[in-house]
């Protein structure tokens, strides 16, 4: 017996391998390969010299914003991975809800906004070591599937409870 | 190096050891029952475990051989196929069930169970007390070792149920 306490879920619906996509369902290596350009990205941004690490931070930054807004699936990474890399790809094993890529995309505008802010303000390293945070998270989300930010949403969502709490 | 050198190289590191720690740990269960912050070992236990209590809350029932109680949340990837998987070992098995919570609609439940990632599975006996926990997502092999363990546990005599 399953018993599923879990709004939006419903139990008995659980997807096998040769299903077709269910409704909203993103394949899960899309996000991985977003996460390792950004990798790319970022690691570009920590060895170039400060006016060009400043606008491809600034261009991360839009598309983390883009995709914590309109969606993972709204970013030119996503449209990459459609257009070049999804159909040379067998189908997905599992497939994925796109809300959790979707929060951590708003966990890392969060810190390209720090960085940013840091490296025009001047302090060149605290806005480089904001960057490097990030790019562990977009690193372990490429090599490992790993998700970081959204885990990062449990303890954010334990600790403004404790707040209010007490 | 530059420092932006450093700290990429830093990044690099730090991904690698994250990740294999995450690699290594992640669905094993634990062999010691979780932390028992309630209660010291001789105190009599409470009337009504905790696991027993959020079951019923949520409108589940214990399993009569073993319960996997998992606490997932909205913003979690992994804790899709450990729904999967957990549901296939408790239509496996026979006396298993599976209760998934929403640890975002649970707080004191997940503070009282010391939940920090998503999904976590508590596994707990008959009684609702918990046996045994995993965080990440587990395989169909290490689930099925954990409800075996609910038996042994049952057999040792340290149930009094």
């Amino acid at each position: 017996m399953t018993t599923t306490a879990t709004p939006g879920t419903t139990p008995g619906t659980r997807t096998t391998s040769a299903a077709p996509a269910p409704p909203g369902a993103i394949d899960p290596r899309a996000p991985q390969l977003a996460a390792a350009v950004t990798s790319v990205v970022l690691v570009a941004v920590l060895l170039l010299p400060p006016p060009a690490a400043l606008a491809l931070l600034a261009a991360q930054a839009v598309l983390f914003g883009l995709g914590a807004v309109r969606g993972v699936t709204a970013t030119p990474y996503a449209w990459l991975f459609r257009t070049l890399v999804r159909p040379r790809l067998a189908p997905p094993a599992e497939w994925e809800a796109p809300e959790p890529p979707r929060f951590a995309q708003g966990v890392g505008f969060a810190f390209a906004v720090v960085g940013l802010a840091a490296m025009l303000a001047g302090a060149t390293v605290v806005g480089q070591v904001a960057v490097g945070a990030a790019l562990v998270a977009a690193l372990l989300n490429a090599g490992f599937g790993l998700c970081l930010g959204c885990e990062l949403y449990l303890l954010l969502r334990r600790a403004t409870a404790r707040r209010i709490a007490t | 190096m530059s420092t932006g050198a450093w700290i990429a190289a830093a990044a690099v590191v730090v991904t690698v050891a994250v990740g294999l720690w995450r690699l290594a740990t992640d669905g094993r269960f634990r062999v010691a029952a979780a932390p028992a912050p309630q209660e010291p070992a001789d105190a009599a236990p409470p009337a009504v475990p905790p696991g027993a209590e959020l079951v019923a809350s949520v409108g589940g029932a214990l399993g009569g051989r073993a319960t996997l109680l998992q606490f997932s949340s909205a913003f979690c990837a992994p804790c899709r196929a450990t729904r999967r998987v957990l549901g296939e070992v408790a239509d496996l098995v026979d006396g298993v069930t599976h209760v998934e919570v929403d640890a975002e609609q649970h707080p004191d439940a997940t503070r009282t169970f010391g939940i920090l990632r998503t999904p976590t599975t508590v596994v707990l006996d008959p009684s609702g007390a918990e046996v045994t926990r995993a965080a990440g997502a587990p395989s169909r092999d290490q689930v099925l070792a954990a409800v075996a363990r609910v038996g042994s546990h049952d057999a040792d005599g340290t149930l009094n149920k």
